[in-house]
């Protein structure tokens, strides 16, 4: 008898485990990011420094970890280090003389260096970090918030912040694993132990026992691991990463992404393993129907049924594709998957291709993500080199290989039938459908096209079911959402949220809520051809359905937070720009109402609109929805018709007023010298690129509004505040 | 389609249609003409003009009706007001785009996108903004590309691509810079473009045109040193016509010739009289590669889209291709040898204008093997039918009461000699399978030695793409092909290539249905379309019709052709004929691919 598939992972797993030293124990890790932004950021020459120090020292048992993208990208480059005993603490914006400092200080003797901890949070150093599972479906259990008693205990019995720290945490994934008991789970760190807690008795139990006491509570305690244990302990990151739940990026800033060991390290291929250990392709489609897993490219299409519907054809070729053509402005989810967790996104390709019966994958990817196109290629010859590609993998017989192609940059590639062309190797255009790809697709065989999100979520869903899977979210949609969080916030990065999240939770728990103290006015979603949504809307849960009825869509996840300083009819513009500018050309609407309505929008906030303006930007608004060929032109013009529903006010003053609400429109602003506040200093006159400030000095000086460009100079320069901008 | 039938909803109206059908069948059935632009029932579906927009119950968006199918219990409204400004507005915007000096427009009158705007209303602009500013290509000597009246309906694209199999026309750049043109946007005259015309015939406006020799034409005509000499291609006067108010189909040779005069014309000579030339030469050398003096398949060489193809795609067939000149370059070289010799004009103040059915004719004419020894052409002009048509229009001729008219004294309303007068056989080569059905009726008497052989042969008529026959001549067996439209040239010459099929000759024409099909050809008159099969076997049936009513039939028996050899050509394929009547090829493969 042959061996079987899964006794031939576990050989393979194990093989892995060893080489990597058997785990963590008693070891120092430094991690250092390593993807597009974080080497941009400086990443590259700060490794080689900790790997200089590291020479240096002799020490065997420091380990210099390289890993992907953690997300936070206004922060980097970031620098974790992991000691026995310990949460992980993480460093930020760190360059040479920092690292010189966190090596000799933090790594060589264990003191951290305080003033260089990322957010500014050192005070989350605590002997125990307590995470209270905060999701929503948990807490509506329980009357009031287990969170809130807990903190209240410790204050109560005097415990200081430096033995304990109460954390909420969003979704840790335990729910119903054990079969749907109720209970808050609570996970402390570094003990790695999670606790059921019912009652309020069970917390005081807690403090007595483990936290006081220093001994496990063995009959309140949950033998599962946490999903996102790994995740907490590895990242130390609360402020931002507590109210995450990664599934997607469950591995990204955490494990290697060049090496198929570190994959396997962390149940990479365990799922896998066990669909090809003989489990039926159409339980492998049930098992995602019932997860309820939705497209994540942005047209949320039930990937169960969409693989159903391939499954179904009767074909012996068919293809399964990733779309890695990520072109939304601002969104780099796909990038930093790719670059963090290649292995991940190629074993859900995998399973996927195994439930329709496809033995070819096709990675489309745009060429600018060179680093993601070299991990790709780095996982997929590993993946041949340990037989889980090619032929009769694991020794199940099933077939499999992967092609990488470069996309050149066009936007709409990114829809399916002008990929499938760009593959083919014909103009990149969108075709009619039906026929559906999963009907006719690649060279006209029947084809699966599924987003790298999606496919990362795959191997999740086999590994610990679809019921709990599809729990974690909505009833329409299962799952998380990674959204590239951006804008106005103070903690931009990527993120990911179960679905139902509300926008509020996103923008205030995990963006850190909005810079300079000032109010927010908007969320845009899903991209440019997704709508901005009023800030009364914050408390909208985030998923496919709630989006769309509210006039904005999922997309991709694109998330820009917007503030009083944004003109939304600026804003409107300029995504219009974009999609109008990334039209194919071939439908009329699309190619030509893109076209007219920026022209309108343009002339708006050039202060030259008239008020039929808004009558013509409805009508080729609706045109474009209604009657554009493909998803690009039927979405282009949501940024403006969703700012003219929720903020008509806006373009009214720019129309009929003649004014900038944000003072942002150049044209719509002028600038002016308070001759009160004025102390005649001369900065704005010494400043002026057009020398049109007179005055004499010590008095007030005044603007040639004439000769002004209006470049904002003088007010930026000003340091009384006697440069109005009006 | 199956036979199955479903029913659906049509505007209120419950109705049973085929299952299968689109909606702008479907609609079409019960009276309903949904307006089209990009759409063309011989072409791919591309829904992307989107003026064909219905409501479809349940549908978040307008559905185009040229590319859906129907379903069971469909309900769909073709007329809404809402419908109604969608398409409004879209012809609305393609008009915003669009290069509009309407009036200086050479298809003023015939422009759908002009038709469009008047049914849907357009009757104010309300979007109009900036306009694509792109230069036009004239490189070519025949097909001028102008992209500022292009509305990018891609109907050029797969005319090329799916009729004529050349892929020469692209959509370049993207968003409002979309352009089509050649590969990597070169030039008409560096590109694989083989001249044929179709992306005119198919163009809603006028973003492709024959580049126009009526200047040149009415220059010489007004030059008193010029002799100056017109020829007639066969399938001029089955369309002609069309130009006036004619109905299709209604042959016009007199009125023509009448007309040709009235323009002042020195002679009017026929290209048929070259065409009864091209079969005598033409069997003469199949006679000739029966005998194993040559390869076979024989294939014709009127066509010189055709010509183009054969030397950019198909150079190892080259060999294969008949020596002959077109009927028009035969023509044209005896009328600057013979005709000039026997009236003592020194051949270089003969200024000889062809009317052609054809764009390539004028390319043709402009190729370095069709020169006299002074290397001055042997054809100065082509005219299109088109060009023809509006140069009788702008001179002021009545052609409705032609030839009636004395006023001028005309001679008469016949062609002139030594170049006029030619057989039924002749006629028939402004069609499919003529050229064909001209050479068996003479190699048939020529290879049996039997005079009166076969007149009809039905086997090659018809408007099909490609037609195969075989028959039996002088206990031979002859296997012949008729091919149109050079998508399904490329069908039999794969096949000829790859061994599947043999046959004795084929016959190519690169344009549908032939020289009536033509490039040149009239734009379609009201109720017909593009490349309609029914408009193409109306003027085909004209000439069928002229063939049967001449008492001769055959190009041999041609008493002018006859002459023509004892008097001066002394036999088919004698030196003098080669010099004069035969021509070269080579291959002209893309750029950047090898042999």
């Amino acid at each position: 008898m042959a061996i079987k598939p899964l006794e031939r992972f576990c050989d393979l797993a194990n093989a892995a485990r060893n080489a990597a030293g058997g785990g963590n124990d008693g070891k120092t890790i430094i991690q250092v990011g390593n993807a597009t932004c974080e080497n941009a950021a400086g990443s590259r020459a700060v490794l080689l420094e900790f790997r200089k120090h590291l020479e240096a020292s002799g020490r065997r048992d420091i380990e210099l970890r390289e890993v992907g993208c953690t997300g936070r990208c206004s922060c980097e480059p970031i620098v974790g280090i992991l000691t026995p005993g310990r949460a992980l603490i993480k460093y930020e914006s760190v360059d040479l003389e920092k690292a010189h400092r966190i090596f000799t200080s933090h790594v060589l003797d264990g003191q951290p260096v305080d003033d260089l901890i990322l957010d500014d949070q050192p005070q989350y150093r605590s002997r125990h970090e307590i995470y209270v599972c905060g999701a929503p479906r948990c807490s509506e259990q329980e009357e009031t918030s287990l969170f809130e008693r807990f903190r209240a205990k410790l204050v109560q019995r005097d415990i200081p912040g430096e033995e304990a720290k109460v954390l909420r945490a969003n979704c840790m994934g335990l729910c119903d694993m054990q079969g749907g008991t109720v209970g808050t789970h609570i996970l402390i760190l570094p003990a790695r132990i999670v606790y059921r807690a019912r009652h309020e008795a069970d917390l005081d139990r807690i403090i007595d026992t483990h936290i006081v006491g220093g001994k496990i509570v063995e009959d309140l305690r949950v033998q599962q691991e946490p999903l996102s244990q790994r995740f907490f302990e590895q990242y130390g990151d609360q402020s931002f990463f507590n109210q995450q739940t990664r599934l997607a990026m469950r591995n990204a800033g955490i494990i290697n992404p060049e090496s198929i060991d570190a994959y396997l390290t962390v149940d990479g291929f365990a799922a896998l393993a066990k669909v090809l250990n003989g489990a039926d392709p159409n339980q492998v489609i049930e098992t995602m129907l019932a997860s309820k897993l939705r497209g994540r490219g942005g047209g949320g299409y039930p990937t169960g049924t969409k693989w159903q519907n391939c499954a179904r054809e009767q074909n012996e070729t068919k293809y399964i594709i990733c779309n890695a053509d990520e072109g939304d402005p601002g969104a780099f989810m796909d990038r930093s998957m790719l670059e963090s967790d290649p292995f991940s996104v190629i074993e859900g390709m995998l399973i996927g291709g195994y439930a329709i019966g496809a033995s070819q994958g096709y990675f489309y990817v745009r060429a600018e993500y060179p680093l993601a196109i070299k991990r790709l290629e780095k996982a997929i010859a590993q993946m041949h080199e340990r037989g889980f590609l090619g032929k009769d993998i694991l020794g199940s017989g099933f077939n499999f290989d992967v092609e990488i192609r470069l996309g050149a940059g066009a936007f709409v590639c990114g829809e399916e039938t002008a990929l499938i062309h760009s593959i083919e190797g014909q103009r990149g255009e969108p075709r009619i459908r039906p026929p559906y790809p999963s009907t006719s697709g690649l060279f006209g065989k029947p084809t699966v096209i599924n987003n790298v999100e999606t496919f990362a979520n795959v191997p999740v869903v086999i590994l610990y079911g679809a019921s709990w899977f599809s729990r974690l979210g909505t009833p329409g949609s299962g799952g998380t959402k990674v959204f590239a969080l951006a804008g106005k916030v103070r903690h931009t990065g990527l993120i990911e949220v179960p679905m139902g999240t509300t926008l509020r939770q996103i923008v205030f728990e995990i963006g850190g809520g909005i810079e300079g103290g000032k109010r927010i006015k908007a969320i845009q979603t899903g991209g440019p051809a997704g709508g901005c949504l009023p800030a009364k809307w914050l408390d909208t849960p985030v998923d496919f359905d709630t989006l769309a009825k509210a006039g904005s869509i999922m997309g991709s996840g694109g998330m820009i937070v917007m503030d009083e300083d944004d003109c939304m009819v600026d804003i409107a513009r300029y995504f219009l720009s974009f999609s109008q500018d990334e039209s194919c050309g071939k439908c009329t609407p699309c190619r030509e109402g893109s076209t007219r309505m920026l022209e309108i929008l343009q002339r708006i906030t050039e202060g030259k609109g008239v008020p039929e303006d808004l009558v013509k930007l409805k009508r080729l608004g609706n045109l474009m929805k209604k009657a554009s060929l493909c998803g690009l032109g039927r979405a282009a013009s949501n940024p403006v018709l969703s700012t003219i529903t929720h903020f008509l006010d806006e373009y009214e003053a720019h129309i009929v007023h003649k004014k900038c609400p944000a003072h942002k429109c150049v044209a719509l602003i002028h600038y002016e010298i308070d001759a009160e506040a004025c102390t005649g200093c001369t900065a704005c006159a010494r400043k002026c690129p057009v020398s049109c400030i007179s005055g004499e000095r010590k008095k007030p000086h005044v603007i040639d509004q004439s000769l002004c460009i209006k470049c904002g100079q003088c007010f930026n320069v000003c340091r009384f505040d006697a440069v109005k901008r009006m | 389609m199956s036979s199955e039938t479903i029913t659906i909803t049509l505007d209120g109206q419950s109705v049973e249609v085929p299952a299968g059908i689109s909606i702008m069948d479907a609609a079409e059935r019960f009276g309903i003409r949904i307006p089209r632009l990009c759409y063309h029932p011989d072409l791919s579906l591309a829904g992307s003009c989107r003026v064909c927009i219905v409501e479809v119950e349940g549908m978040a968006h307008y559905m185009a009706s040229c590319s859906v199918q129907c379903w069971e219990g469909m309900k769909v409204r073709t007329n809404s007001p809402d419908i109604r400004e969608a398409r409004r507005d879209i012809v609305e915007l393609l008009l915003d785009n669009h290069n509009m000096d309407c009036q200086a427009c050479e298809r003023d009158g015939h422009c759908e996108l002009q038709n469009l705007a008047y049914s849907m209303g357009v009757r104010e602009r309300l979007f109009e903004g900036r306009r694509k500013q792109l230069e036009g290509d004239s490189s070519s000597v025949s097909v001028i590309r102008d992209p500022s009246r292009c509305i990018l309906c891609g109907r050029c694209v797969r005319v090329c691509a799916e009729i004529q199999g050349v892929h020469n026309l692209h959509r370049h750049g993207r968003g409002f810079e979309t352009v089509v043109s050649p590969a990597n946007q070169e030039p008409m005259d560096e590109s694989v473009c083989i001249q044929c015309g179709q992306c005119i015939n198919v163009c809603p406006t006028a973003a492709f045109l024959e580049k126009s020799a009526t200047e040149q034409v009415w220059a010489a005509l007004a030059d008193p040193k010029k002799h100056v000499v017109v020829q007639t291609a066969p399938s001029i006067r089955a369309a002609i016509a069309e130009g006036f108010g004619l109905p299709p189909g209604t042959p016009s040779t007199e009125k023509m010739v009448c007309a040709l005069r009235h323009l002042g014309f020195d002679a009017v000579f026929d290209t048929n009289f070259g065409a009864d030339l091209t079969i005598v030469e033409e069997a003469h050398e199949f006679i000739q590669r029966l005998g194993g003096k040559g390869p076979l398949p024989l294939l014709t060489s009127c066509s010189p889209g055709w010509i183009s193809f054969l030397e950019k795609f198909y150079p190892e067939l080259i060999p294969n291709a008949s020596s002959c000149r077109s009927p028009m370059s035969m023509t044209s070289a005896l009328t600057k040898s013979y005709y000039a010799r026997q009236k003592g004009i020194d051949p270089d103040d003969i200024y000889m204008v062809a009317v052609m059915p054809c764009v390539a004719k004028k390319y043709e004419a402009a190729r370095p093997e069709h020169v006299m020894e002074n290397g001055k052409p042997y054809t100065d002009a082509v005219l299109t039918t088109r060009e023809l048509i509006w140069m009788i229009k702008s001179w002021g001729i009545d052609y409705w009461t032609l030839p009636n008219i004395e006023f001028w004294n005309l001679p008469n309303d016949e062609f002139d000699s030594p170049l006029g007068l030619s057989s039924g056989a002749s006629d028939i080569f402004g069609t499919t399978g003529g050229v064909m059905e001209a050479t068996l009726r003479t190699a048939i008497e020529t290879l049996t030695g039997e005079p009166h052989g076969k007149i009809d042969f039905e086997m090659v008529r018809g408007v099909e793409g490609v037609k195969e026959a075989e028959l039996e001549i002088a206990g031979k067996t002859i296997r012949i092909a008729v091919a149109n439209g050079l998508v399904n040239a490329k069908s039999v010459l794969d096949a000829v290539l790859s061994g599947e099929k043999v046959f004795h000759v084929i016959e190519v024409m690169a344009c549908p249905g032939g020289c009536i099909g033509g490039g040149g050809q009239p734009y379609p008159p009201s109720g017909y379309k593009v490349l309609d099969p029914e408009l193409l076997r109306l003027r085909a049936s004209a000439l069928y019709q002229i063939d049967a009513e001449k008492k001769l039939r055959r190009s041999h028996e041609n008493p002018a052709i006859r002459k023509l050899y004892d008097e001066f050509l002394e036999k088919p394929g004698s030196e003098v004929a080669h010099q004069l009547l035969h021509t070269t090829y080579r291959p002209r493969t893309p750029r950047g691919i090898q042999l």
